[in-house]
């Protein structure tokens, strides 16, 4: 290799180490970074999230029709918490979805409060990581309704949610979290939401895979920094 | 840039690779169409063991769930492949590779051309050094429909999984049939690209494998006088 060849290769080495810094900063000031940014993983799941925030924006997730509804699929077991299993014992009855943060109205939900709620039903997919789906309807309250009800200050920037299950839980960016298709789902397919899908309470990400939309939902958290994550799975889940 | 680019990609593929099988043994079964799980007839099941309990395999056992490190290197190598072939297409484009080396001409889609070099092939005849600079009409043909068929598709059936790309961009799920249909090709696409592999390590050992390695990393080729 000749040595202006060598010269041609650290100067382009060096601008493009510029260029990245550059390009780090900029994506940081837009919300572009996820919070998962760091590590040998950081760059792919920063470009995955940064091209999808730019690119894709708001769009709405795909709905279907009625014909397409197939049957929903119960992915593993109900929860064994006791807790959980005296809730269901009277029909759910005493469930509550706690509301709070940095809101200035801190609200506590039952079902029937969610239900006594403008409602949006949506026939969408959803695919799980591993590989496979299905389509069903899915009927709840916007969380953007929720939170607007809540009272949500400009500084926010990401809803964290908690299972009943003590090791379920996860967040969305504000964006994902005001979009219109984003639900907390009481209902499948007309009925109630069954146990199996994630009943009474699901946060439903129709833009996002399986693992984001977290089952049997008791609390939901508005934060304006990020959570820590520790998830095995990239964080921004749109992929 | 054409050596470059190579070596990345056969970094890149060799990830993609693994870290696809890893996901693939979540779920072995394939659909068509928008859906597909376990409570539906597959239109084909590997004969593999999965990694989740709820996957029926006929098998006794479950593997070890590897989607964590399996999904983000998956998904980091898919960006540097990307990057890497946009490099390569723009600099080939640019610097003529295609129109000199990749394309196929006219005089080599003449039947005479086409059947000496299968003729060629068929006897695993050993290159002459003398084409150690070009590419056969049979490696163009090859190489043109892994660059411009198989890469894309990969990259077309991958991006249709993805529930945030089909929000944004429905026609590029639409078009192929279903999110699940875009599953069962990005897998075929899969095989496809191995095969290719195989044949091509295969003809780089037949056309003597110390002198195209170092021809494809140094860039120079060896006086045709020591063929090891």
């Amino acid at each position: 290799m000749s040595g202006i060849s060598r010269r041609n290769w650290l100067v382009g080495g060096f601008a493009a180490a510029a260029g990245g810094a550059v390009a780090v900063k900029m994506a940081a000031r837009y919300g572009l970074l996820p919070p998962d940014a760091s590590g040998i993983y950081g760059p792919g799941t920063a470009l995955t999230y940064a091209a999808n925030r730019i690119l894709v924006g708001n769009s709405p997730a795909r709905e279907f029709s009625r014909s397409q509804i197939s049957k929903p699929f119960v992915n593993g077991d109900p929860p064994k918490e006791a807790t959980f299993q005296k809730l269901q014992s009277n029909g759910f009855l005493d469930w509550r979805l706690q509301v709070d943060g940095m809101v200035s109205r801190p609200a506590t939900y039952s079902l029937a409060d969610l239900k006594a709620l403008p409602a949006r039903s949506q026939i969408t997919h959803l695919a799980c990581e591993e590989g496979w789906s299905y389509i069903s309807e899915w009927t709840g309250v916007p969380l953007a309704h929720v939170l607007s009800n809540a009272g949500l200050p400009p500084q926010a920037r990401y809803v964290a949610y908690q299972s009943i299950q003590k090791d379920w839980s996860d967040f969305i960016d504000i964006a994902e979290a005001l979009h219109p298709q984003t639900l907390i789902a009481y209902g499948l397919n007309g009925g109630d939401l069954p146990v199996g899908n994630g009943g009474p309470l699901r946060l439903r990400v129709p833009r996002q895979l399986g693992y984001k939309s977290v089952k049997y939902i008791t609390r939901i958290t508005v934060t304006d920094r990020m959570p820590k994550f520790a998830g095995d799975y990239s964080w921004y889940a749109g992929i | 840039m054409v050596r470059i680019t190579h070596w990345l990609t056969v970094m890149c593929f060799l990830a993609l690779l693994v870290s696809g099988i890893e996901i693939l043994l979540s779920h072995p079964r394939f659909y068509w169409g928008e859906v597909g799980n376990v409570g539906m007839a597959p239109l084909f099941t590997l004969p593999l063991p999965a990694s989740r309990a709820l996957v029926p395999t006929g098998y006794q056992f479950v593997l070890p769930d590897q989607n964590g490190w399996s999904r983000s290197l998956h998904f980091e190598a898919a960006w540097a492949v990307g990057l890497t072939g946009l490099a390569y297409v723009l600099s080939s484009l640019l610097g003529g590779h295609f129109r000199r080396n990749l394309l196929p001409g006219r005089d080599h889609l003449s039947l005479p051309s086409l059947s000496r070099s299968i003729a060629a092939h068929l006897k695993f005849q050993r290159p002459p050094e003398s084409e150690a600079w070009s590419y056969n009409v049979l490696q163009r043909i090859a190489y043109t429909a892994v660059v411009f068929g198989l890469f894309p598709l990969a990259i077309w059936t991958g991006l249709a999984m993805s529930p945030a790309v089909a929000a944004g961009f429905p026609a590029i799920v639409a078009t192929l049939g279903g999110q699940q249909s875009a599953r069962t090709i990005h897998f075929f696409v899969m095989i496809l690209l191995v095969l290719f592999v195989a044949v091509h390590v295969a003809m780089v050992i037949l056309a003597g494998f110390g002198n195209r390695m170092r021809a494809m990393i140094t860039g120079t080729v060896e006086d045709g006088k020591e063929q090891s």
